[in-house]
């Protein structure tokens, strides 16, 4: 069985910190990661692996930077990696990104799942995966609890909001997985080391059979037209003070002005 | 992607109306409320798209609640949410009757329908939006989204492609007066669909384990984080959030410390509530979970911490301890109601 997982390398949003003066974003020294729900879907791929045979794909687009992802998903066990990098796919939207990871789906060919994360930290869309899957044709199981085969189908623990479903689908099929499922693996070291050995080649829009226009920033339907840090300060906060009878008394007067008591 | 399209001839509001056994999602009417406003500064009609099993009566409410026309999808597999044929009647009725703004509530059903629907449908789409708006000189429609986790807010707009699509968080927009009698017009779709033709069946589903809250809807809300970080403080949490008439909301540690289900989460990652109180206990302010409560009308904070984020957000501070402010609270409002 052939799984491709898709990975995004992402800032670190945990170690975001923003200037307090400007309330501007300080992006300076912040590391990069693999997107932390994408480690699930790999450690999923992993596991189907060692059930069902076949080979695992990474596969990540970004800027040159992304070979360090894909190194580390290589530490942790998969077969192979393909890196998508050019200055064509810069800006791309998820409409753009999925017709891009969509194009070098078909130049893999064979695969029977592909695997994502159901969202990435810092755009945080989870689009990506349902526009890869209908941009492929294929069927869509997102937000998987656990990922089994059965008689050469898919079937998926799906968490639908308050619902548990249990889907079962045809392969090839496009699976996002939750940030809950999958436990990813701490790589061992011997896999870490032949990570490095490892050759990754990297695709251009040369490479891929598409329409140079619907790549990148000019291939992205949605237009940025303004980010800006939102206002943290509300007004002027009023400090009820005193020992804690004082301030619950307070608290109760300030319910009673506002009618809320 | 390069637009082929004549924009001019789309025309009209759409809001997809999700339902569980007949009943509306509540987002779906948060975004009738929100379709009804951005429709009339279009000076369009506002259509619900509804798809479901006997959803005949559900149609009419939607009219009550601000829809001038309902597009109905009734059939016995249209029930439960299936990804594909969603995907199939709602593609197929927007390509001919050419909506400009198609808006979705970015609930887990509509973030698996709206992007592959949107990619179908050769449009953009910006996810999890906190405002919408048209701009009245271009009547570009613009959404506002946070990105890196609420460090952000984002503009964004599809000025080339139709229709213009975004999914909204629940628990942003005001839920609208019902009107019982707004009329309108209920168009019935005729559907030929076929189980075997589908590829993924639902082998089972069934009501997850949660409580079963909704603290979207509670007025007060009382909420904890780490700083009332034991059992018994939760204890008493729960004890003032009951004499307030309010829920228990929670921040993402504290759901992840097993205090509450995730239901109660409160942020980025879980809901947005806008309660008449919301009173913070122990909460530091990261902006993750302030942007799930910031449009809270009245915000308490009590945190031993004269420097906490969260008093910058918050209309009354209390620089305490929860563990003796809360007990005093509890036996102040016990005084006070007997
Ligand atoms: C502030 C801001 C706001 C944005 N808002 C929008 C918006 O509303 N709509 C929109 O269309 N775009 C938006 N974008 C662009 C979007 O963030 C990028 O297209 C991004 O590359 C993919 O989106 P995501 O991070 O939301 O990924 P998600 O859709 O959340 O990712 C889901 C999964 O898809 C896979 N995946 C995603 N990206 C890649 C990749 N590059 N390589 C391999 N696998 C990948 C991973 O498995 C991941 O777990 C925004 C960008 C910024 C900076
Ligand atoms: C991508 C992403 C998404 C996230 N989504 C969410 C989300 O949806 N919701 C969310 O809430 N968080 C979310 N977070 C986490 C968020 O960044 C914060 O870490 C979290 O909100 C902090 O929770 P807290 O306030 O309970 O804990 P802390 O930050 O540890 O704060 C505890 C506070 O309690 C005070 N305190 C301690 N003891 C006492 C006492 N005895 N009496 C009074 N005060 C006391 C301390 O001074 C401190 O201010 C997200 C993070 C990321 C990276």
């Amino acid at each position: 069985m052939n799984i491709i997982v898709c990975i995004k390398q992402v800032p670190d949003v945990t170690e975001v910190s923003w200037d307090p003066e400007t309330g501007s974003l300080i992006r300076k020294g912040i590391p990069s990661i693999i997107n932390p729900n994408d480690k699930n879907a790999i450690e999923a791929a992993l596991q189907l692996r060692e059930m069902n045979g076949g080979e695992v794909t990474v596969i990540s687009m970004g800027p040159s930077q992304v070979e360090e992802a894909l190194r580390e998903a290589l530490g942790m066990g998969v077969d192979r990696a393909i890196q998508l990098t050019a200055k064509q796919f810069a800006g791309s939207d998820t409409w753009a990104t999925a017709y891009t990871l969509g194009l070098a789906m078909k130049k893999i060919g064979q695969y029977d799942l592909i695997i994502c994360g159901k969202e990435a930290i810092d755009g945080m869309t989870a689009q990506v995966g349902p526009q890869l899957a209908e941009y492929l044709g294929l069927p869509q199981l997102a937000y998987a609890m656990h990922i089994e085969v059965v008689d050469s189908k898919v079937r998926v623990k799906q968490k639908l909001g308050d619902l548990d479903r249990l889907l079962e689908a045809p392969m090839p099929a496009l699976i996002t997985v939750e940030r809950e499922a999958y436990q990813p693996r701490v790589a061992p070291m011997d896999t870490i080391l032949e990570a490095y050995g490892k050759e990754i080649p990297v695709w251009k829009p040369d490479d891929l059979n598409g329409e140079v226009e619907n790549f990148g920033l000019t291939g992205s339907p949605t237009k940025l037209r303004k980010v800006y840090t939102p206002k943290l300060i509300k007004g002027k906060i009023e400090m009820l003070e005193g020992g804690p009878e004082d301030v619950a008394r307070k608290f109760i007067g300030k319910l009673k002005e506002k009618y809320i008591l | 992607m390069a637009s082929k399209i004549d924009i001019s001839e789309y025309r009209g509001v759409w809001v997809f109306v999700e339902q569980t056994e007949g009943e509306p999602a509540r987002v779906s009417l948060e975004l009738l409320g929100k379709g009804r406003e951005l429709a009339d500064k279009l000076g369009v009609v506002l259509t619900a798209f509804l798809l479901g099993e006997s959803v005949q009566d559900t149609a009419k409410e939607l009219i009550f609640f601000g829809a001038d026309e309902v597009i109905v999808a009734d059939h016995p597999l249209l029930r439960d949410y299936r990804t594909e044929l969603y995907t199939d009647i709602i593609s197929e009725q927007a390509m001919a009757r050419k909506p400009e703004v198609l808006i979705v509530g970015a609930s887990p059903i509509g973030r698996d329908l709206a992007p592959r629907l949107s990619f179908r449908l050769n449009a953009g789409c910006t996810a999890d939006c906190t405002g919408l708006d048209i701009d009245e000189e271009s009547r570009l429609f613009v959404s506002t989204r946070p990105a890196f986790g609420g460090n952000v807010m984002a503009t964004i707009i599809c000025p080339e492609h139709r229709p213009q699509m975004s999914t909204v968080r629940p628990g942003v927009m005001a839920l609208p007066e019902k009107d019982d009698s707004r009329e309108g017009q209920i168009i019935d779709l005729e559907l030929q669909l076929d189980e075997d033709a589908c590829k993924v069946k639902i082998l089972e589903s069934v009501k997850g384990a949660s409580e079963g809250v909704n603290i979207q809807d509670a007025e007060r809300i009382v909420a904890i984080g780490m700083g009332a970080g034991d059992k018994e403080t939760f204890d008493m949490i729960k004890e003032l959030a009951e004499l307030l008439d309010g829920e228990v909301g929670a921040t993402r540690f504290a759901v992840e410390a097993g205090w509450v289900s995730h239901d109660r989460q409160i942020g980025q990652t879980g809901k947005t509530v806008r309660p008449e109180l919301y009173v913070g206990c122990g909460i530091s302010g990261a902006v993750q979970h302030t942007a799930g409560m910031s449009a809270s009308k009245m915000i308490i904070a009590i945190n031993k911490d004269p420097n906490a984020e969260v008093f910058k957000i918050a209309d009354y501070g209390i620089v305490g301890d929860v563990r003796k402010v809360v007990p005093a609270i509890i036996s102040e409002l016990k005084n006070q109601m007997t």
